[in-house]
C-alpha cells in the first residue's frame, strides 16, 4: 500500500516574503530598474514575474517589462517523449537585445528547463547578460547551471516530489514536499 | 492527449478532439514566424521530403518552411525532376525513399488513394498534401484554424462552398472537417461541377451562389480550374463568372462580418473580382499565414514519440 507523506514547507506568508527579498536582490545586483526585463517560464514562473513585477512597480514606480516563455520547443527529450508535451504561447513583445534579462521559474530542479530557457532567449536576440530567480532551489543538478536569487534552499532526495501552488492557478500559495512509498 | 495516428492522410479519419489538438498547438506555433530569428531547433536531426507529383507553389513552399523554421532537413522531389519520369513506380520511388530514412514524407498525387497507398508500405509518417480529388486535409485545417481565429468557434456558422464542387479536394476536406466541428455548410456550383450524391455529405446543395451565400458567415470561393475549359463540364470563362462570381454585388447578400475566403490560387475576375479578394472581407493572406503554422504542427506531432 502507498502511503504518502506530505509536507508543507513555505506558506502563503513565506513566499510573499521570499519574493520581495528576491525583488529588492535583483534591484541591487543590477543597481536599479535600467535595461531590465522579466521573463517567466511557463507555467509557475509566469505568476511569480508578474508578482515580482508588481513588487518592482511599488519600490521603483517603474513597471518592468515582463515576457512568458513556453520552452517546449527547445527540451532535450522531445525525440524520446511518447507523447509529444503540448507547447503554449510564447510572448515577449520587446527585443532582448542589451537587455538584462531576469528568468524567473518556481523549481530548480536538474537545470535543463533553464538550458532551454536560455537557449530559447538567445534567439530573441543577444541580452546583455541573464540572471535565474527561482522559489525554490531542490539540488540534483544535471548541468553547470546556478541561480542568482533563490526563495528558498530545499535539500531534497530525488523521489520526492516538490510542488508549489499558486492562488493563480487555482490553489492556494504553499510549497509541498512530497514523497511516496 | 496525443494524436493516434502515424499519418495525417484525411479529415475523413480525424476526431472532433484531434483537429482540435492540432489547431490548438498550430496556435503556438504562429509566434515562431513572427520572431527576426525564425527558427527553432524542435526537429533537428528530422528529414521531411516533400514528395510533389503534382504543380504546386503554396502548398510545397509552406511545408517547406514549417519545416526549416522547426530545424528538419526539408528536400523536395517534384515529378518532373525525379526518377518518375523514368518509368519508376509510385511504390518504388517510396521503398527507395524509405531505405534513406527520413522522418516524414509529405505526398501530393493526381490519384486519390496514393498517400493511403505509401502509408500501408513505409515505416515513416506520411501527410497529405492533396490526391486526387479526394483530400487536401492541411488545407481544411488552415481553412478551420482561420475560421476559429475569425469567428471563435465553429457552433451556427454558415459556410458557403462555392465552385467546381466534384473536383475539389479543399471542398470535400472542409465539408468533413466543418460539419465535424458543428458548422453548417451549403454547397454551390453548375451542375456540371456538383457530384450527385452530393447530399448525403450532409451539406445543403445549390445551383446557383446567390441562395448559398445568403446570410453565411463564411464564403469559400474555389478556384476554377481554366484547364478544364471546353471539357464540356462549362462553356466558357466569361459564362462561368457571370454565373458564379463573388463581387460587389453579391456579396450584401452575406452577414454583415462575412469573411471571405480562397484556397488560392486566385484566378482573378473569373471566381472573385478584385475588389473582393483585396477587400475587407477577404482573409486570404491569413490562411496562407495560418497554413505554416498549422504545417508545423503536423510535423511536430506526427515525429517521434515511438514506444
Amino acid at each position: 500500500m502507498a502511503i504518502e507523506q506530505k509536507k508543507v514547507v513555505m506558506d502563503a506568508d513565506g513566499i510573499d516574503r521570499s519574493l520581495t527579498r528576491i525583488a529588492y536582490e535583483i534591484l541591487e545586483k543590477n543597481k536599479g530598474v535600467e535595461n531590465l526585463v522579466l521573463i517567466g517560464i511557463r507555467t509557475g514562473g509566469v505568476y511569480l514575474a508578474n508578482r515580482i513585477q508588481k513588487k518592482i512597480a511599488i519600490i521603483e514606480k517603474v513597471n518592468v517589462p515582463t515576457g512568458i516563455l513556453d520552452i517546449t520547443f527547445y527540451r532535450d527529450d522531445l525525440a524520446r517523449a511518447r507523447k509529444k508535451p503540448h507547447p503554449e504561447k510564447t510572448d515577449i513583445p520587446f527585443g532582448l537585445e542589451g537587455r538584462k534579462v531576469v528568468l524567473i521559474d518556481d523549481v530548480l530542479f536538474t537545470g535543463r528547463t533553464i538550458r532551454a530557457a536560455m537557449d530559447a532567449l538567445i534567439d530573441f536576440g543577444r541580452p546583455k547578460l541573464i540572471q535565474l530567480a527561482v522559489l525554490i532551489d531542490r539540488g540534483h543538478r544535471e548541468l553547470p547551471i546556478r541561480a542568482d536569487f533563490v526563495g528558498k534552499n530545499l535539500p531534497s532526495s530525488r523521489d520526492e516530489q516538490v510542488s508549489v501552488s499558486l492562488t493563480e492557478k487555482k490553489g492556494q500559495d504553499e510549497v509541498v514536499i512530497e514523497r511516496s512509498f | 492527449m496525443k494524436l493516434a495516428k502515424k499519418d495525417i492522410l484525411g479529415i475523413k479519419d480525424l476526431s472532433v478532439e484531434e483537429i482540435n489538438l492540432i489547431l490548438d498547438t498550430a496556435e503556438s506555433f504562429v509566434e515562431i514566424s513572427t520572431r527576426e530569428i525564425k527558427k527553432v531547433p524542435t526537429l533537428r536531426g528530422k528529414t521531411v521530403i516533400n514528395l510533389f507529383f503534382e504543380a504546386s507553389t503554396r502548398t510545397r513552399t509552406s511545408f517547406e518552411i514549417a519545416g526549416k523554421r522547426l530545424s528538419a532537413d526539408t528536400i523536395n522531389i517534384s515529378a518532373s525532376t525525379s526518377s518518375v519520369v523514368k518509368g519508376e513506380t509510385l511504390v518504388d520511388t517510396a521503398r527507395n525513399l524509405e531505405a534513406m530514412n527520413p522522418d516524414i514524407i509529405v505526398i501530393r498525387h493526381s490519384a486519390a488513394g496514393a498517400p493511403h497507398l505509401l502509408a500501408r508500405m513505409i515505416r515513416q509518417s506520411v501527410i497529405n498534401a492533396g490526391d486526387g480529388f479526394h483530400e487536401h486535409p492541411t488545407q481544411a485545417l488552415l481553412d478551420m484554424m482561420t475560421i476559429r481565429n475569425k469567428k471563435g468557434g465553429f457552433g451556427g456558422l454558415k459556410v458557403a462552398i462555392c465552385g467546381d464542387i466534384a473536383h475539389s479536394r479543399v471542398a470535400r476536406s472542409n465539408i468533413y472537417g466543418l460539419k465535424k466541428m458543428g458548422a453548417k455548410v451549403a454547397v454551390a456550383g453548375p451542375a456540371t461541377m456538383m457530384p450527385r450524391d452530393m447530399d448525403k455529405m450532409g451539406v445543403e446543395v445549390h445551383y446557383h451562389l446567390e441562395e448559398a451565400i445568403t446570410d453565411a458567415d463564411i464564403v469559400m470561393m474555389l478556384r476554377i480550374q481554366t484547364e478544364r475549359q471546353n471539357q464540356s463540364i462549362f462553356p466558357s470563362l466569361r459564362e462561368y463568372s457571370s454565373y458564379f462570381s463573388l463581387n460587389k454585388r453579391n456579396i450584401g447578400l452575406a452577414k454583415k462580418d462575412v469573411i471571405v475566403m480562397h484556397p488560392g490560387p486566385v484566378n482573378r475576375g473569373v471566381e472573385l473580382s478584385p475588389d473582393i479578394a483585396d477587400g475587407p472581407y477577404s482573409v486570404i493572406l491569413d490562411q496562407v499565414t495560418n497554413g505554416v503554422a498549422v504545417r508545423m504542427a503536423l510535423l511536430y506531432l506526427v515525429t517521434g514519440g515511438e514506444s
